[in-house]
C-alpha cells in the first residue's frame, strides 16, 4: 500500500449525502477480477449520460455536464469533499480502488459508513472528518474560488486552507501509523503468530465443534 | 459493574491480543466467500506466497453472478462467467470447499450458511459482504468486510479491529396480522436512519423480536446495515438451538451438549448498559413500503410521499428532493398509488422457505395483475427451492403468473442478467433501494414477502392486512 504522508491537491465537492458504494461504483464494474482499472467507471451513472458496461472505451463516452467532476474547474481534484454518511451500503472495496484509481488521496466528510471508512485506510486514502460547520465553509470556499487547494498533513493531523487557515482533525493512533508508513496489514498480525496460536489452541479446547475437519 | 451485553462476551470471547494503541485482535472463526469480493483476496496470497491459515474455516459458493434462469448452458455473460470460473479456480487450488453452481446446496451465502448450520451461535463470521450482519441472528458477531480483510482472514484467521458500541432496539408487543420481519426493521430504519446504527453494534430484543421464527430474525439482523450497523444481534433461545440442529455442520453427541451448554449464556445480562436505547411498540408497526432512494426513505403502505417543503433541514430537504426526481414521484400522494413494472420476491433479507410460504399465501388462487410485466420468484438456496417444491409453493406462484427461478441473488442488485429497465417500478423484497441498484434508472420500493405478492396481484401497493389469504400457508409463515 502506498502511503500517506503530506498532500496537496485540488479540491472537488460532492453536495450530496447518503452517497452509496453502489454510486461510487455500480455493480457491473464489480465483475472484474483484478484491483486496478475502476477510475474511469467512478459515479459512472452520474459521470456519463449513456449505460456503461465494463470493457467500454469510456474516452468516447457522453460526459453528463451537470456532474460536478466533469466540470474543467475541477479537472485533476485529488482531494473530495462529501456529505455525511459517505459510503454507505455495500462493502465493495471497489469503491476505495475506485477513488484511488481516479486520483483521489483525501476524502473530507462529516461522517462515513463503518466498512467504507476502514476500507479506506487499507488503499492509501485518508478519509478525514470535520464537524458541519467547517465542512459548509470548506463547501463555500471550493465553489466561490477557483482552483481552491488543500494541504493535509497527517503527521500533524492538519489541513491547511489557501489564507493560512489551519484546521485540526483527529486520526486513531493505529491506522495513522499503518496509513502512514504504508505497512502491509497481515505482515503486522503474522507478527502476533505466537498470540494466535495461543488463542487457537485454548478455542479448540472450548469449542471443538469449530475444529473438526 | 453493570453486565456485559450479548456483544461485549463475544467480543471479549474472540479476544486474541489488545495492542496499545488501542486497537484489538480479534479471532475469526468462519468465513464466508463468494466470487465477486475474492478473486483480488486470493491474488493477494498468492502474490504474497501465503496460504489459508484453516481450510475448514472458510465456505464458498457463488450468488452474486449466477443465472436463475436455465443452467446447463453456463453463464452467457463472459465477464459473469470469469468472476465464478475464478473463484471455482481458487477453490480447487487452495482445498476450499465449494457449494459450485450445478450443487443443490449452492445459494445465497447468507441463506446457505445457515441452512448447512454452518453459522453457528458464539462464533466470528465474516464475508466480503454487508450483508453478513444476518447471521447475528444466532448470537454470533458477524459482519461485511472489504476484500483486503478478506485476504487478510484467509491469511492469519484475525482481524484487527475496535470495539464497536452498543445499542439496543426493543421491539415490545404483538405484531398486527400481515405485520413481518421486514416491516419491523424499514420501521427500524425510519426511525434511526441509515446512518443511526454507525459505530454501533445493534441488539434487537423485546417480545415482538423472541415471538419472531429464525427466518424473521435473519431478516431483521440482514438490515441493520442499512441502518449502518455492521452487525445485528439476537440473544440465543430454544428456537436458535432447535433450528440449528441436525444441520450437516452443527456439531453432533458429545459434542452437541457441550456448546448446547456453552450457547445458554449468549444473551446480554440483565443489567448490561447499552450506549442508546431504541424502543418500539410492535402494535404500531403496520407494513411499510420505502418511496425513495435509501431505506430510511419509508412510509407505512396507507401514508403519503413526504413532501419537501415541510423539511426544515436542508440537506435532508434536498435529499427528498432528489428521490422525488429520480422516482418520479409527487409530494403529499398516497403511497398506493405509485405505479408498478415489476415484482422482485428474493434476496439474502427474504428468499427463505417461510418467506416463499408468506407470499405464497397471498398468492394462492390469485393471478398477477396485467399490469405487471414481470413478477419472479427467486428461492435463496438450491434447497430452499426443493423444499417449496416439495410443499407445492412453486405451482402456487406459476399459476398465479410468477415466473420460477433458480437460486441467487438474482435483481437485488442485477450483477446478472434480471434488472428493472430504466424507468421502471419494482416491488421488491430486498434490501437497498438506491440509485441504479436493480438497473440504472430503475426504481425500487423495498417491501416484505407478503406485501409484494400483494402489490403483484394488484398492479399497485395495497394493505395485505386487507387481504384474505391461504389460512394453511399463513399459519405456516409470520402472515398470521
Amino acid at each position: 500500500m502506498e502511503a500517506f504522508t503530506q498532500h496537496t491537491g485540488l479540491v472537488v465537492p460532492l453536495d450530496r449525502s447518503n452517497v452509496d458504494t453502489d454510486a461510487i461504483i455500480p455493480k457491473q464494474f464489480l465483475k472484474s477480477i483484478k484491483r486496478t482499472g475502476f477510475g474511469p467507471n467512478l459515479f459512472d451513472e452520474w459521470r456519463y449520460l449513456d449505460h456503461g458496461e465494463p470493457g467500454m472505451d469510456n474516452s468516447k463516452r457522453p460526459l453528463n455536464p451537470d456532474f460536478v467532476m466533469n466540470k474543467d474547474r475541477y479537472q485533476g481534484a485529488s482531494i473530495l469533499l462529501a456529505r455525511e454518511n459517505f459510503g454507505c451500503g455495500s462493502s465493495r472495496e471497489h469503491a476505495p480502488w475506485a477513488l484511488e484509481d481516479y486520483g483521489i488521496k483525501a476524502v473530507i466528510a462529516p461522517s462515513y459508513a463503518d466498512i467504507f471508512f476502514n476500507n479506506c485506510f487499507k488503499n492509501g486514502i485518508l478519509p478525514i472528518v470535520l464537524d458541519h460547520t467547517t465542512m459548509d465553509t470548506l463547501f463555500e470556499q471550493t465553489e466561490a474560488n477557483e482552483g481552491f487547494k488543500l494541504d493535509i498533513d497527517l503527521d500533524k493531523q492538519t489541513v491547511t486552507m489557501p489564507n493560512g487557515d489551519v484546521i485540526g482533525f483527529e486520526v486513531e493512533s493505529d491506522r495513522k501509523h499503518s496509513l502512514y508508513n504504508g505497512l502491509d496489514d497481515i505482515g503486522i498480525t503474522l507478527q502476533q503468530e505466537s498470540a494466535i496460536t495461543e488463542y487457537e489452541s485454548a478455542r479448540q479446547k472450548r469449542a471443538p465443534w469449530l475444529f473438526n475437519s | 459493574m453493570a453486565g456485559n451485553t450479548l456483544y461485549d462476551k463475544l467480543w471479549a470471547d474472540h479476544l486474541v491480543a489488545e495492542n496499545d494503541d488501542g486497537s484489538a485482535l480479534i479471532y475469526i472463526d468462519r468465513q464466508l466467500l463468494h466470487e465477486v469480493t475474492s478473486p483480488q483476496a486470493f491474488e493477494g496470497l498468492r502474490i504474497a506466497g501465503r496460504k489459508p491459515r484453516r481450510l475448514e474455516s472458510n465456505l464458498a459458493t457463488p450468488d452474486h453472478n449466477v443465472p436463475t434462469t436455465d443452467r446447463t448452458n453456463g453463464i452467457a455473460d463472459p465477464v459473469s462467467r470469469i468472476q465464478v470460473q475464478t473463484l471455482d479456480d481458487n477453490c480447487d487450488s487452495y482445498g476450499v470447499t465449494e457449494f459450485k453452481m450445478d450443487d443443490i446446496r449452492q445459494g445465497i451465502v447468507h441463506i446457505v450458511g445457515p441452512e448447512q448450520g454452518y453459522t453457528l451461535p458464539g462464533l466470528t463470521m465474516v464475508c466480503g459482504d454487508s450483508h453478513t450482519a444476518t447471521h447475528g441472528a444466532f448470537g454470533a458477531m458477524a459482519f461485511g468486510v472489504g476484500t483486503s480483510e478478506v485476504e487478510h482472514v484467509l491469511a492469519t484467521q484475525c482481524l484487527r479491529q475496535k470495539k464497536m458500541k452498543n445499542m439496543l432496539v426493543r421491539v415490545d408487543g404483538e405484531l398486527g396480522t400481515g405485520v413481518t420481519a421486514k416491516d419491523v426493521v424499514l420501521a427500524v430504519i425510519g426511525e434511526i436512519g441509515t446512518a443511526g446504527g454507525n459505530g454501533h453494534a445493534i441488539e434487537f430484543a423485546g417480545t415482538a423480536i423472541e415471538s419472531l421464527s429464525m427466518e424473521g430474525r435473519m431478516t431483521i439482523c440482514n438490515m441493520a446495515i442499512e441502518a449502518g450497523a455492521r452487525v445485528g444481534l439476537v440473544a440465543v433461545d430454544d428456537k436458535t438451538i432447535e433450528y440449528v440442529k441436525g444441520r450437516p455442520f452443527a456439531p453432533k453427541g458429545e459434542q452437541w451438549d457441550m456448546a448446547v451448554e456453552a450457547w445458554k449464556d449468549l444473551h446480554s445480562d440483565a443489567d448490561a448498559d447499552f450506549d442508546r436505547v431504541v424502543e418500539l411498540k410492535a402494535e404500531e408497526i403496520i407494513p411499510q413500503v420505502t418511496w425513495g432512494t435509501s431505506p430510511e426513505m419509508v412510509k407505512p403502505v396507507n401514508g403519503n410521499i413526504p413532501n419537501p417543503e415541510k423539511e426544515s433541514n436542508p440537506v435532508k430537504k434536498e435529499g427528498i428532493e432528489r428521490a422525488l426526481q429520480y422516482m418520479d414521484m409527487k409530494a403529499d400522494t398516497p403511497i398506493t398509488s405509485i405505479p408498478l413494472d415489476k415484482v422482485f420476491i428474493g434476496s439474502c433479507t427474504n428468499a427463505r422457505i417461510e418467506d416463499l410460504r408468506e407470499a405464497a399465501a397471498v398468492a394462492k388462487g390469485r393471478k398477477v395483475s396485467p399490469s405487471i410485466k414481470q413478477a419472479m420468484v427467486v428461492p435463496g438456496s438450491g434447497l430452499v427451492k426443493e423444499q417449496a417444491e416439495a410443499e407445492g409453493l412453486h405451482t402456487i406462484f406459476t399459476e398465479a403468473g410468477f415466473e420460477w427461478r433458480e437460486p441467487g441473488c438474482s435483481m437485488c442488485l442485477a450483477m446478472n442478467a434480471d434488472r428493472l429497465e430504466s424507468g421502471e417500478h419494482c416491488a421488491s423484497t430486498s434490501n437497498r433501494n438506491f440509485e441504479g441498484r436493480q438497473g440504472q434508472g430503475g426504481r425500487t420500493h423495498l417491501v416484505s414477502p407478503a406485501m409484494a405478492a400483494a402489490a403483484a396481484v394488484h398492479g399497485h401497493f395495497v394493505d395485505v392486512r386487507e387481504l384474505e389469504l391461504d389460512p394453511e400457508l399463513a399459519k405456516a409463515s409470520e402472515v398470521h
